[in-house]
């Protein structure tokens, strides 16, 4: 049984199509696997009745022949993604045991097209934190350790427990979201893929906010074929979300394999970043050297405002998310404390119910848009923002995609935060803000290990709505990389 | 005066005196019109009045984890009409903001309002006094805006009850410049605007329920000084309260002056039971909104040809209505103005005018039915005597089956609900005599009983008032006038 945990997505769709087993099968399968891999803390909640009977309803649906392309295909979903019924937290206590009446939109499409829900997946609070440390539950392990070690790693964050839960094969994909890199980054400190789409591609709708005009749901997979047909399904216009873009979806999958000769692959100089370490530089020639043995003209290019997305992202981000979290003031669900005055039961409620990094954010977005100081931070942020846009546009104009490494280190040990002042944890994001600042679509893969044994990956970014793009370059570099790795299972005890 | 606020020439009969001289008062205002809309601006609830308490709430207006506004079109369509109306500047691109604060009426904890860019730019409106004469207030702008709930402070000594039905209803904030001079050119500027939005059918103007309210700004000054220091009373629900409250204020800020003290901007609200305004909070309290563009929303791109084609289908507005009145019909101008301030009244005018004498039915219309329902508290729509019957009664009078003053016992006994004019007229035998001979009857009767008096009319030509008089008394009042004359000229003169 356990042989079906470590298929992937689209040999699992493959096989139940084949009736070679059955969703109960492949579903108790992974329910097994996640209850043994409860070292991992990957899920906050696991719903394996949920579970068993979604997969009792897909196999009914394959016996009818009805079956969707994810059908009885078992997922764990970022508990930022409302579900019906099922407690959603965002991973902050200030959310209690929330139960939502509602389903977002992209969870929807999951179940339409027949997925069965495993559980929901840790994350750091509301999203802010890139080592899922932050979360209310506690940090998620990285399933890789060093070779040697015994030292437990962050699996990366925010969508931490997305990440480690496809790498420990606790699932056979999972939803993440991706503010300023919490899909790209947790993917590569795991050895797996993920892909966060063009702004606007995956409906927003019940998706807890961090940071509205730059949040994207994506899909954590282990292959770059299994987060195209993730992500398929989860995309597509939403009436419900204004920002959402009224086009079609194409078949991601059927780009994976194209051939990417001709294509011209644009390497931005400024993301060698000095002190970036000798290996991620390797890795990232090497990526280049694949490319252009599969036929890509390889060309240097320059997004001249580079330097200032990460501070551009830390006043942006927070801005929105100080408006986003108002709503969390005790009055109409998740947890209140009490207080004499209204102001004491906001403060008191706030001051419980809102972990140290959100509240850093939260005083940090009130700041920069406060009276007095909104020209010189959050307004030069957004002409900012829009020059780092243009930078990527002009590159466009001569490249079809850029390949850069995801992050500038391999995953580090949890609590190192600790000894790590803020902006040191948020310099894991300086490669990947700049596509969400530009709502560009961009992907992670792992194409090597370093000399630690520890996963590493390349980043590719697309022009808007061309992740077919991605697809196919990150086809052609999956099949040079063959990264076939796996961490030893240590958490199975 | 080169201040472009700052353009109404000083009138010293509007002056107020106080102890030290004259003051000119300076107001302008903020009136909020309730969008008249089966639905809410941002989340599709439905809008209504007299539902229970939270029954019109959606996830959208409860701002539960997750939700997204999507504009409503018609909401926008109203508000574009609405600067139609005001003669406007209706601005192709605006965008949303927000305004945030913390209160449990507003469960996003930011208000979505238009700060910077506002769908309507300047407009004018031109306001007629009680005297006849007029006047003209410059619009600033008009934004559109999200109405937050209800908080209940009266049910319960030691709670707050939130009613969230009206949280989320769509407002147009309707700013003029500083163009008022005195506490009833504030209430005709509201009084006008309200007949405005009447006629458009984008406010239903009730001001009992608070779908129209205005926060005036007040200031005083020296004749001849710059600008003073403004106080805003904030939510003034009635044309009384608006000019009572306008009139303390103004006291109270000269006496403020006079003894040496300065004004401190500050928001103050009216009482109506002690007839005075009391501070709210000072400018140093004021909140800081932190406003910043929605990032949930798109900016508002409105497309030219469907502005046009709103302009198109605009209603006869009142300006045009009463010059059309005055032409069409000859009213004079305080006919067709009293005519014009509800549409109703005009549209009863024109349908009780057709193939009559209009002027004869203008003041019927004016002078008796509008003084009886003013009376009785009733609206023109549902006056007990139908545009027909006044039709009939002018008729009537045309004809010279009825004189003048008969036709006011014969509309006395329509307002009582004794049918027709005609059907009154039978059933009391209110028919004037133009029967000469009958009329030539009783002058033989009457000169052959008063040779005295016939003779004293050879001399004295007024003394035929006399003969004039008995033959009504004779008559019962039904003789027609104009025959009596003659006959008694012809026999007397």
């Amino acid at each position: 049984m356990s042989d079906l945990t470590s298929l992937t997505l689209e040999a699992a769709v493959e096989g139940l199509k084949a009736k070679r087993f059955s969703s109960l099968e492949l579903t108790q399968a992974h329910i097994q696997a996640m209850e043994s891999g409860r070292a991992l803390n990957a899920y906050v909640l696991e719903t394996p009745d949920k579970a068993l009977s979604m997969a009792r309803a897909a196999d009914a649906r394959i016996a009818s022949g009805a079956a969707g392309p994810l059908e009885g295909v078992p997922l764990g979903i970022k508990d930022l993604f409302c579900t019906e019924g099922v407690r959603t937290t965002a991973c902050s206590k200030i959310l209690g045991d929330f139960k939502p009446t509602y389903e977002s939109t992209v969870t929807t499409q999951l179940w339409r097209d027949g997925a069965v829900m495993l559980g929901k997946l840790n994350l750091d609070e509301f999203a802010m934190g890139s080592s899922n440390e932050t979360s209310a539950f506690g940090p998620v392990a990285n399933p890789w350790r060093a070779a040697g070690s015994n030292q437990t790693l962050t699996p990366g964050g925010s969508s931490g427990g997305s990440a480690a839960a496809v790498a420990a094969d606790l699932c056979l994909g999972a939803t993440g979201t991706d503010t300023g890199g919490s899909i790209r980054q947790p993917a590569a400190f795991t050895g797996t893929v993920g892909i966060k789409p063009t702004y606007g591609r995956c409906s927003r709708w019940g998706i807890v906010a961090f940071a509205s005009s730059l949040d994207q749901a994506g899909p954590i997979a282990k292959t770059v074929e299994d987060a195209a047909i993730l992500l398929r399904s989860m995309s597509g216009h939403d009436p419900k979300d204004s920002t959402s873009l009224p086009v079609e979806v194409p078949n991601f999958p059927s780009f994976v394999g194209r051939s990417v000769k001709g294509l011209r692959i644009g390497v931005p100089a400024e993301y060698s970043a000095p002190g970036m370490p000798a290996e991620i530089q390797a890795l990232w020639d090497q990526g280049v050297a694949w490319l252009k043995d599969a036929g890509c003209e390889i060309m240097p290019v320059s997004l001249p405002h580079t330097k200032y997305a990460l501070p551009t992202y830390y006043i942006v981000a927070p801005a929105e998310a100080s408006s986003n979290l108002a709503r969390y003031d005790g009055m109409r669900y998740g947890i209140r404390a009490e207080g004499k005055t209204l102001t004491d039961v906001y403060e008191l409620t706030r001051a419980e119910g809102f972990g140290e990094e959100v509240q850093r954010r939260i005083l940090i977005g009130a700041y920069v848009l406060s009276a007095g100081y909104y020209d010189a931070y959050y307004l030069k942020a957004q002409k900012v923002r829009r020059r780092i846009a243009d930078d990527f546009a002009k590159a466009f104009e001569t490249v079809d995609a850029l390949l850069t490494p995801t992050t500038p280190s391999s995953a580090f040990a949890l609590g190192a935060k600790d000894t790590m002042d803020p902006v040191t944890m948020y310099l894991n994001d300086v490669f990947t803000v700049t596509a969400n600042l530009a709502g560009l679509p961009a992907m992670s893969l792992p194409a090597g290990l370093d000399s630690q044994g520890l996963p590493l990956g390349l980043q590719l970014i697309g022009r808007p709505l061309e992740e077919g793009t991605l697809f196919s370059v990150a086809g052609a570099l999956e099949k040079a990389a063959d990264f076939r790795a796996k961490p030893r299972a240590w958490w199975r005890g | 005066m080169s201040d472009i606020l700052d353009v109404v020439p000083a009138d010293p009969k509007k002056f107020i005196q106080g102890r030290s001289g004259p003051w000119e008062l300076v107001m302008g205002l903020e009136i909020h019109a309730q969008v008249a809309s089966n639905s809410k601006l941002f989340s599709g609830a439905a809008v209504g009045f007299g539902a229970g308490p939270n029954e019109q709430v959606s996830l959208v207006d409860a701002a539960m984890p997750g939700m997204l506004p999507v504009i409503n079109r018609h909401c926008v369509e109203q508000a574009v009409k609405t600067g139609l109306g005001l003669k406007a500047q209706i601005n192709p691109w605006s965008r949303f903001d927000r305004k945030n604060y913390f209160y449990p009426d507003l469960p996003q904890g930011y208000q979505i309002s238009q700060f910077k860019d506002p769908i309507v730019g300047e407009g004018e409106v031109l306001v007629e006094r009680d005297d006849g004469s007029s006047f003209t207030v410059r619009i600033e702008r008009l934004h559109l805006e999200q109405d937050a709930g209800k908080s209940i402070h009266d049910i319960d000594p030691n709670a707050t009850y939130v009613d969230l039905n009206r949280a989320g209803t769509a407002l147009m904030e309707i700013v003029s410049r500083p163009d008022i001079r005195s506490s009833e050119e504030a209430a005709a500027y509201v009084k006008k605007v309200r007949t405005i939005v009447r006629y458009l059918g984008t406010c239903d103007g009730d001001l009992e329920k608070g779908n129209l309210r205005a926060d005036v700004n007040v200031s005083v000054r020296r004749p001849g000084e710059g600008l003073g220091t403004r106080c805003e009373i904030k939510n003034v629900n009635s044309y009384r309260y608006i000019q009572q409250a306008i009139e303390y204020e103004a006291r109270r800020q000269i006496e403020v002056l006079e003894e040496g003290g300065s004004i401190t901007q500050e928001t103050r609200l009216f009482d109506p039971g002690k007839m005075e305004t009391r501070s709210m909070r000072s400018k140093e309290d004021a909140q800081d909104y932190r406003y910043f563009p929605d990032p949930d929303l798109l900016p508002l791109e409105l497309d030219a040809a469907w502005v046009e084609q709103i302009k198109a289908s605009l209603p006869e507005l009142p300006d045009d209505k009463k010059a059309r009145l005055q032409s069409q019909y000859g009213l004079s101008p305080y006919d067709a103005g009293v005519l014009v301030i509800e549409g109703e009244r005009a549209g009863f005018f024109e349908r009780a005018a057709q193939g009559r004498d209009a002027k004869l039915v203008a003041n019927w219309t004016t002078n008796e039915l509008l003084a009886r329902l003013a009376k009785s508290g009733q609206d023109i729509e549902n006056s007990p005597i139908p545009p027909e019957d006044i039709a009939g009664l002018v008729e009537l009078i045309e004809t010279g089956v009825i004189s003048s003053k008969i036709a006011k016992e014969v509309f006395d006994r329509m307002w009582a609900g004794e049918g027709t004019p005609q059907e009154v007229v039978d059933k009391h035998g209110l028919v004037q005599v133009t029967d000469t001979g009958a009329i030539e009857a009783v002058i033989d009767a009457l000169i052959a009983a008063n040779p005295d008096k016939a003779a004293a009319v050879k001399e004295k030509p007024q003394a035929i008032g006399w003969f004039v008089g008995q033959v009504m008394k004779e008559t019962g009042g039904k003789a027609n006038p104009a025959a009596v004359n003659e006959i008694l000229r012809s026999k007397l003169g």
